[in-house]
């Protein structure tokens, strides 16, 4: 491994391809504490966004007028408005309205740090389009096959998360795909506050060693990558889930 | 049995109530009522962080709100240059990508993947950082201020993007349509020109147009790299009052605001026209 490691010091002595992150290891540790943050951030947004998306097409399908209304109101303002101010609107506004904890060293700390926020308005923007992905996904459902569980007594709830949603899922699949991968894309958002994340600790490497094109396709490579991963991953997913005879 | 009377139903069918179609559809004017409520809602902690000298809250938005609208005509022009310059290349790609010519065909595959699947934030500083600050041609100097940089990064992505629904367009109509065309002896060109791609600008005009908004919420992103747009501005402004939180939602919310206004018509009318143009099945 080290001679690994030194072939790029090599590389860098010879052609000025500097990639420090490779041989420092220092700079090693810094990158891939980014690459693991850039994961567990795009994670957790996405398991909340999926939860947001399940539980608001329920509610947008409701009886309640009022809890229709409020849901595509939500849809509507998340959709319609930039991530970044979003995240900003969380992070500098409503972080100043939360009380504050005692950090143990006598100073005075938000409840909720960087990558909290992040994570909520994330999963908040994401949720909004999931919601409306799922809904579409429901609306697939033919309506007979859901008459059909009403006439044999199941409840409201019960038909949602035995019959609806898993036909949903189905029709849902490629447009859930395609948000998720955006959503892993605009983990990078998070850079701005200041989360340590791939992006932040690139640039931290980049200022330190003013390798800028280096990193720069590095990112987009490590960007690439991920994102194949997610999409082959979804990709196995819908045919795994495929039924004969539904769906296109 | 007389086949016109209705069969009786063992056990008498509900018809299901027809719901009313209330889906709750946003106007302009609701906007409005947002921004009062984000405002109403931050007043308590406004009246617990202001003493009675300071200058009340929306006097001092008022004050700032032409800088500030300033500023988002700026976002919006960013926007609108990007679009068109990523729409002309976008559309060049697309072609690309259904050329004849197997080489051609997969480097615009690859190029529209490699854009299309990197974040906007990074190609954005790769745009910011890896063009030089001027261009020297033969001579002449033309200076690439940041704006006019930023608007390349973001230009990047757009064209991946169009050169998708291009392709999505193209590959989406019928093949009988290639196929009628040949046999009235019209060569590739003439068949792409004239019959292809008139009628996909159809199909391309929602997706144009969802992508148009999608970009100018992302004009915020330049906020980052330091182009003085509303974000920017918003910032400024903020740190010029001295940094007050009271302030900090009913700024944040303005911004939210403008975007919302803007992006939200377009939304509406992007939808009404999938409507429109949707294939009646």
């Amino acid at each position: 491994m080290e001679a690994f490691y030194d072939w790029f010091r090599v590389l860098y002595e010879t052609t000025g391809i500097n990639l420090p992150f490779l041989y420092d290891s220092y700079d090693r540790d810094r990158m891939f504490f980014g690459f693991f943050m850039t994961i567990k951030l795009s994670l957790v947004c996405l398991f909340f966004s999926i939860i947001i998306g399940i539980i608001g097409a329920w509610l947008q399908n409701s009886p309640f007028k009022w809890t229709r209304r409020i849901m595509n109101g939500y849809i509507q303002l998340f959709r319609n408005t930039p991530p970044l101010v979003q995240l900003y609107f969380f992070y500098f506004a409503i972080s100043s309205l939360l009380p504050t904890v005692s950090n143990g060293y006598g100073g005075q700390q938000p409840i909720l740090g960087g990558f909290a926020w992040a994570a909520i308005s994330l999963s908040f923007f994401a949720g909004a389009f999931n919601v409306e992905i799922f809904r579409s996904g429901i609306e697939a459902v033919p309506r007979s096959t859901i008459e059909a569980a009403e006439a044999l007594g199941f409840s409201r709830l019960t038909i949602y998360t035995h019959i609806t949603m898993p036909l949903a899922i189905r029709v849902a699949l490629p447009a859930l795909n395609n948000n998720l991968v955006n959503l892993v894309k605009t983990t990078t958002l998070a850079y701005a506050i200041a989360v340590p994340e791939m992006l932040y600790e690139a640039n931290q490497i980049w200022s330190d060693n003013v390798n800028v094109t280096e990193m720069m396709f590095f990112l987009l490579l490590v960007y690439f990558g991920l994102v194949g991963v997610l999409v082959w991953g979804m990709n196995s997913w819908e045919r795994k889930l495929k039924l004969p005879g539904f769906g296109a | 049995m007389n086949n016109q009377t209705p069969k009786i139903m063992p056990v008498m069918m509900l018809t299901p109530k027809p719901r009313p179609d209330d889906r709750f559809q946003l106007r302009p004017w609701h906007g409005l009522v947002l921004i009062v409520v984000c405002i109403a809602a931050s007043i308590p902690a406004a009246f617990a962080a202001t003493d009675p000298g300071r200058a009340s809250i929306w006097d001092i938005l008022v004050q700032w709100m032409p800088l500030l609208l300033k500023g988002f005509i700026f976002n919006i022009v960013i926007s609108i240059s990007a679009m068109a310059l990523g729409t002309l290349a976008g559309a060049a790609l697309g072609l690309g990508q259904i050329s004849l010519n197997p080489v051609v065909r997969k480097l615009a595959w690859i190029t529209t993947q490699f854009f299309r699947n990197a974040p906007w934030l990074v190609l954005l500083f790769f745009a910011m950082f890896l063009l030089p600050f001027e261009l020297k041609i033969f001579g002449l100097t033309i200076p690439l201020p940041d704006w006019l940089k930023a608007m390349f990064g973001l230009a990047l992505p757009v064209m991946a993007n169009v050169s998708e629904i291009v392709r999505g367009a193209i590959v989406s109509l019928p093949s009988g349509q290639w196929e009628a065309a040949e046999s009235l002896a019209f060569s590739r060109t003439q068949v792409l020109w004239r019959i292809i791609l008139p009628q996909c600008v159809k199909r391309m005009l929602p997706p144009w147009m969802n992508l148009y908004s999608i970009l100018t919420m992302a004009t915020v992103l330049a906020s980052i790299v330091g182009v003085s747009e509303v974000m920017t501005l918003t910032g400024q402004a903020l740190a010029a009052e001295g940094g007050r939180s009271d302030l900090l939602i009913p700024f944040y919310s303005f911004v939210l605001f403008l975007f919302f206004v803007y992006c939200y018509p377009i939304a509406r009318l992007t939808v009404r026209l999938e409507k429109k143009f949707a294939v009646k099945t």
